[in-house]
């Protein structure tokens, strides 16, 4: 499924578009622990996170991430959202919580398996 | 370290210690030279899981780092050399779940405990050196073939 039939289907807010609307998404992974997501995130996963700082838009760039989802409505920084922009980073905000993203995300036939 | 005759591609490169907004920056240059090179992207993926947490150790603990980036024919070889208060017992730190980082460290998702052992499982070779006072020095093999 491609990023932006995602986004359609779960009403997320953009706030950065970067240059991945079109990727195909291949998993996704969930987690707000740094070390944990970039060891563990595949190409192409769609990220869910609380998250809001600078250091989520590296870790996207350097694992080649679909995007990143932030739940509950989180706001990011004023650097995140530069950075985003500057690294071409899809930046996905929802009010559902990291939870009910990924069974959201499940519902669409997005597989978190490892 | 690779044999001096068989590197084909040298550079060295400075992290600035505290610097969160500039933090990944090398790992992204080191991942794009990989990507000239043409190597497989499978390797480049795990480089980058070493090169990152290598790189956000000295934001977070040191005051700056040289890294030199050495690629041979066999392997990419990454070394982190860092002033810094250093290590006092490397077993301690190696261990999961084991971390000496502030609240707005953790607060940032940073010291879960995860960076050296993720550097040391993802790495084909792994030595980590360090004094007390003065600094750490890590130097991390993956192998292209």
């Amino acid at each position: 499924m491609r990023l932006k039939e995602i986004i359609d289907a779960l009403n997320l807010e953009i706030l950065n578009q970067g240059d991945h609307l079109d990727d195909v998404v291949q998993g996704g992974y969930s987690g707000d622990l740094l070390s944990d997501v970039i060891a563990s995130t595949r190409k192409n996963d769609l990220w869910i996170t609380i998250q809001t700082h600078e250091n989520i838009i590296a870790v996207a760039s350097l694992k080649d991430l679909s995007g990143i989802i932030l739940a509950k409505n989180s706001v990011p920084l004023n650097e995140t959202l530069k950075n985003a922009k500057n690294e071409s980073v899809t930046l996905l905000r929802s009010p559902m919580t990291s939870f009910e993203l990924v069974a959201a995300l499940s519902n669409l036939g997005i597989s978190g398996k490892r | 370290m690779a044999n001096a005759e068989s590197v084909v591609f040298r550079k060295s490169y400075h992290i600035e210690g505290g610097n969160f907004q500039s933090a990944g920056s090398v790992s992204k240059k080191i991942k794009q030279i990989l990507k000239q090179l043409n190597i497989d992207g499978e390797i480049i993926w795990r480089a980058m899981i070493v090169a990152y947490e290598a790189e956000m150790n000295v934001v977070l603990y040191a005051s700056e780092a040289e890294v030199i980036l050495e690629i041979s024919p066999k392997k990419i070889c990454m070394i982190f050399k860092d002033k810094g208060p250093g290590i006092p017992d490397i077993p301690l730190a190696m261990t999961e779940g084991y971390s000496t980082a502030t609240r707005e460290m953790r607060e940032r998702g940073f010291g879960a405990g995860l960076g050296l052992p993720n550097i040391k499982k993802t790495a084909d070779n792994f030595d980590i050196q360090s004094t007390v006072g003065s600094g750490t020095q890590l130097i991390i093999d993956i192998n292209i073939f």
